[in-house]
């Protein structure tokens, strides 16, 4: 079965490719490609997947997937500047798509010993932007 | 290469009754109850467009974000917002507009006006959400409607 848990944390980024022209990223990005940069307060829900013990009820310990997902996610990004602070962002766009897809990589390997794999990860970058990756 | 999938959501504010003509009034009052009040009622709609693709390694964005509020501005919230539904959306016209069918008529008008807009690009078009309140909401995928004839496809592209 699927279980979700929700966090978030608050980043600055800004939104422009080295490979295009000024135009060219003012006209892909819009205001999320300013130059002084700005900020989300962003949520991510992470999807686990698995069965639940026999004898607990659980498939995993949520005080753990808490732990994880502040020592993965929270702590090195809350409160950051995507671009300056956070790998791979000093070279890789933080569109909402490519953190999405950081976020999970960094994930995956966190829970692949078990008893819950990593199943999806959902960042919504505001409430009405959301954008999801299952690794594939 | 990474394919991922992005939900982007937008509201409209519209009224409607919910009324078939395939009943008699009484029967549509015993189904429909207050949806069925004669001069019709309204709802703040929120609509969830769901895309996906294989994400632009230089880019890391599926679509231009502004190309796609257009997208659904020009083809959804242009006639959709402050409208009637019943008597200002062609297919409802004979067709009670319960969110269930707004959630169709919805995906099929995107369907329609999709290769025009953004064919050629690998971005799929999954599905549509509409919350009719925070309590009721509704979701279609693309491709449910593989028999077309059950709504006239005409309709579809009349400006309402």
């Amino acid at each position: 079965m699927l279980l979700t848990r929700r966090i978030e944390f608050s980043a600055s980024h800004r939104c422009v490719s080295g490979e295009l022209s000024e135009a060219a990223n003012h006209a892909l990005y819009g205001a999320e490609s300013n130059e002084s940069g700005h900020g989300h307060n962003y949520a991510l829900e992470v999807t686990l997947e698995g069965e639940p013990d026999p004898v607990t009820g659980m498939v995993v310990d949520l005080k753990e997937v808490k732990s994880v997902l502040e020592r993965a996610v929270v702590a090195p990004m809350d409160h950051r500047h995507l671009n300056h602070e956070v790998e791979p962002f000093d070279r890789v766009v933080p569109t909402a798509e490519n953190l999405a897809v950081e976020i999970y990589r960094r994930l995956a390997p966190e829970f692949a010993a078990g008893p819950a794999r990593l199943r999806s990860v959902r960042l919504y970058e505001t409430e009405d932007l959301w954008v999801e990756y299952e690794g594939r | 290469m990474a394919r991922v999938l992005l939900g982007r959501r937008y509201r409209f504010s519209a009224a409607h009754r919910l009324h078939t003509p395939l009943l008699s009034d009484e029967e549509n009052r015993a189904i429909y109850g207050k949806c069925n009040y004669p001069y019709g009622h309204g709802h703040n709609f929120v609509l969830e467009i769901v895309i996906s693709g294989e994400l632009p390694p230089v880019t890391g964005r599926l679509l231009p974000l502004a190309a796609l509020d257009g997208f659904v501005r020009e083809v959804i919230l242009s006639r959709f917002d402050h409208v009637n539904l019943n008597t200002q959306v062609g297919e409802f016209s004979a067709l009670s507009p319960t969110t269930e069918n707004l959630s169709r008529v919805v995906l099929r008008r995107l369907e329609s006006a999709w290769p025009h807009w953004f064919g050629g690009r690998g971005v799929k078009l999954e599905k549509v959400r509409i919350w009719e309140t925070g309590r009721n909401i509704f979701e279609e995928s693309a491709g449910w409607d593989s028999k077309k004839e059950e709504l006239p496809l005409d309709m579809v592209t009349t400006k309402s």
